[in-house]
């Protein structure tokens, strides 16, 4: 299956990242090599395996439901761009998102 | 001065406690080093200064007769784990200025064992790359350098190819990598190092930046297999901030290194044996086997049938794994933004401009086999084939303890060739690659010389949780290879 520009168009909107026109054609045929080199992956016969979940045969561990770390807004926002600690708190500043 | 820079780790750390030679003097030394080596572009970031005063600690500690097991020993930093205080990039634009508010475990663990931290190193970009090509940061140069031809710039290797250039070219002790799907051993057979991937669970993954949460794993590279086994004993551990980390005893990893490995039985896989494989790697690899042979083991023939489908289920597993992984970079809470209109184009021309051009292939790929109507024809069958790659290892283990492989289809390359094609790239981790997508343990050790006098590394693959049988394997053909070779542009040398 040919991966085309307007599916590399479709995908980088779905991944959030704008490409440029001009990149369309050579980024649909870098992925498309890509992808058809990974279809082999056809050939395995795969009746009846299970799809690998964990790596390492472990068991999860147990834990308290309870707080073990924060209380320090002011540190976790210090790194934004956009960031704003004011007397009700710290948040992080995007565009208008509500009309 | 260069005297200094030769001590091994192990050396280093006896002449520390004998207070022979002090952790400031080594440390000076070091910064020195970084300086001398600059062009090679091994650093991101440089923290001399930080470097003094933990070095003034170490000190302090040595002199009451305390320490820990890295007690004053200056080392690199790979710029993937988060440092309390010091500026993390993961050599993307995307970071810009991100100052993490806290300290990942592996490297908090290196600091509560006295290790000094000389600096931020350099990888490809989130870790994705052989060749230390993708970083924002630029390039990595090779410390060593090719015969016939000296001024031809070399590839350290990727992607912790800072790490590898700074301990090759003594800018570093020893220094952190991470290895997701060859990452630390694939440049230390590049750099003529030890370079160690443990079994993934050995360490914590906490506050490293995320690339492929199944495969990513800490390790170190170091100059000798004794060095791995003490700072692996370091990094290791139970870390009940990552649910992944396992909780079991971290053993004595130096004790495991008693040079015995008479009876141990050593597999040979022949699906290792690729076409267009240089001559002189098919060699070394047979003179790998003879040196383990003399050593008293019992090689074994052996068959992983599943071996040449496991970068392809790598290159969908990780582009997957990294297309969710790095959704966070959105310019909201931390780095590079690009404002837009809107939100939603906020984070495109954030992520069209902070991204380098290999991320963005990924992510896209990522993207792409995980979106509707594709997951189950990609996604889930790279899955399964990973539990087929998984069973040929286990089924392997009923007739021996180790396997023996090369760590590399070459040795490295230069900047400029190689470029083109990515999938020409990727099989620089054909061999690395397995060991990854079964989660198992590897050591990349180096054992020869190519003709151009570029060194080669054989590999080391063993059973989960047994790094101590790798570890003696590795240190059993250290010893055979008596590799000696110093890389040419390298501090200290006048």
């Amino acid at each position: 299956m040919a991966l085309d520009e307007g599916t590399v168009a479709r995908v980088a909107h779905l991944a959030r990242i704008r490409v440029k026109d001009e990149r369309l054609k050579p980024l649909a045929g870098e992925l498309d090599t890509i992808v058809n080199w990974v279809e082999q992956l056809g050939e395995v016969d795969t009746n009846n395996v299970a799809p690998m979940t964990s790596v390492v045969e472990m068991q999860a561990h147990w834990r308290q439901d309870a707080v073990s770390d924060g209380g320090y807004s002011d540190r976790v926002t210090g790194n934004a761009p956009d960031g704003v600690a004011d007397p009700e708190g710290a948040f992080y500043g995007v565009p208008k998102v509500v009309e | 001065m260069s005297d200094l820079l030769d001590l091994s780790l192990a050396e280093a750390s006896d002449k520390l406690r004998s207070r022979e030679i002090s952790a400031t003097e080594l440390t000076e030394a070091y910064i020195a080093a970084m300086a001398e080596t600059v062009d090679l572009n091994c650093y991101i970031t440089e923290t001399p200064e930080k470097a003094r005063e933990m070095a003034a600690a170490s000190d302090a500690r040595l002199a009451k007769g305390e320490g820990g097991a890295m007690e004053g020993i200056p080392i690199g930093m790979k710029d993937l784990f988060c440092t309390e205080g010091t500026l993390t990039t993961a050599a993307s634009h995307i970071l810009d200025g991100f100052v993490p508010p806290y300290e990942s475990t592996v490297s908090g663990n290196l600091w509560d064992a006295g290790a000094v931290l000389l600096g931020k190193t350099n990888l490809d970009e989130f870790a994705m790359g052989s060749a230390n090509i993708t970083s924002y940061y630029g390039a990595v140069r090779n410390p060593w350098t090719r015969q016939s031809e000296p001024d031809t710039e070399l590839v350290p290797g990727g992607s912790s190819g800072g790490s590898a250039g700074a301990v090759a070219a003594r800018a570093a002790l020893a220094a952190t990598g991470t290895d997701t799907g060859g990452s630390i051993r694939q440049p230390a057979s590049l750099t003529g190092l030890v370079g160690m991937k443990p079994t993934y669970g050995r360490c914590s993954r906490w506050g490293i930046v995320a690339f492929a949460s199944s495969l990513d794993q800490a390790g170190p590279l170091t100059r000798t297999v004794r060095d791995s086994a003490i700072m692996l004993g370091v990094m290791a551990g139970h870390d009940p901030k990552d649910s992944t980390s396992v909780d079991t005893p971290v053993p004595d990893y130096g004790a495991a290194l008693t040079g015995d490995i008479r009876g141990l039985k050593v597999g040979i896989p022949r699906e290792y044996r690729i076409d267009g494989m240089p001559e002189e790697i098919e060699a070394l690899w047979a003179q790998g086997v003879d040196w383990l042979k003399q050593a008293g083991a019992e090689i074994v023939d052996i068959s992983l049938p599943h071996t040449k489908y496991a970068l392809p289920a790598y290159y969908i597993v990780a582009p997957a794994e990294a297309s969710s992984n790095l959704a966070r970079y959105d310019g909201v809470r931390y780095g590079l933004r690009i404002d837009g209109e809107t939100l939603d184009e906020m984070y495109a021309n954030t992520r069209g401009e902070g991204f380098g051009d290999e991320v963005q292939r990924r992510v896209m790929i990522g993207t792409y086999v995980l979106s509707a109507g594709y997951y189950d024809a990609y996604y889930l069958q790279a899955q399964k084939v990973r539990t087929r790659i998984s069973e040929d290892f286990r089924n392997a283990w009923d007739s021996c303890d180790v396997l023996l492989t090369p760590a590399t289809p070459s040795a490295a390359f230069g900047v400029h060739e190689k470029f083109n094609d990515p999938i020409q790239m990727y099989l620089n981790d054909v061999f690395t690659v397995t060991g990854n997508l079964a989660g198992l343990p590897g050591i990349s050790v180096p054992a020869g010389l190519d003709k151009d006098g570029l060194p080669l590394g054989l590999q080391i693959l063993g059973r989960a949780f047994d790094e101590e049988t790798v570890l003696k394997t590795a240190a059993v053909l250290e010893e055979a290879s008596g590799f000696s070779a110093l890389p040419a542009l390298r501090a200290g040398r006048g």
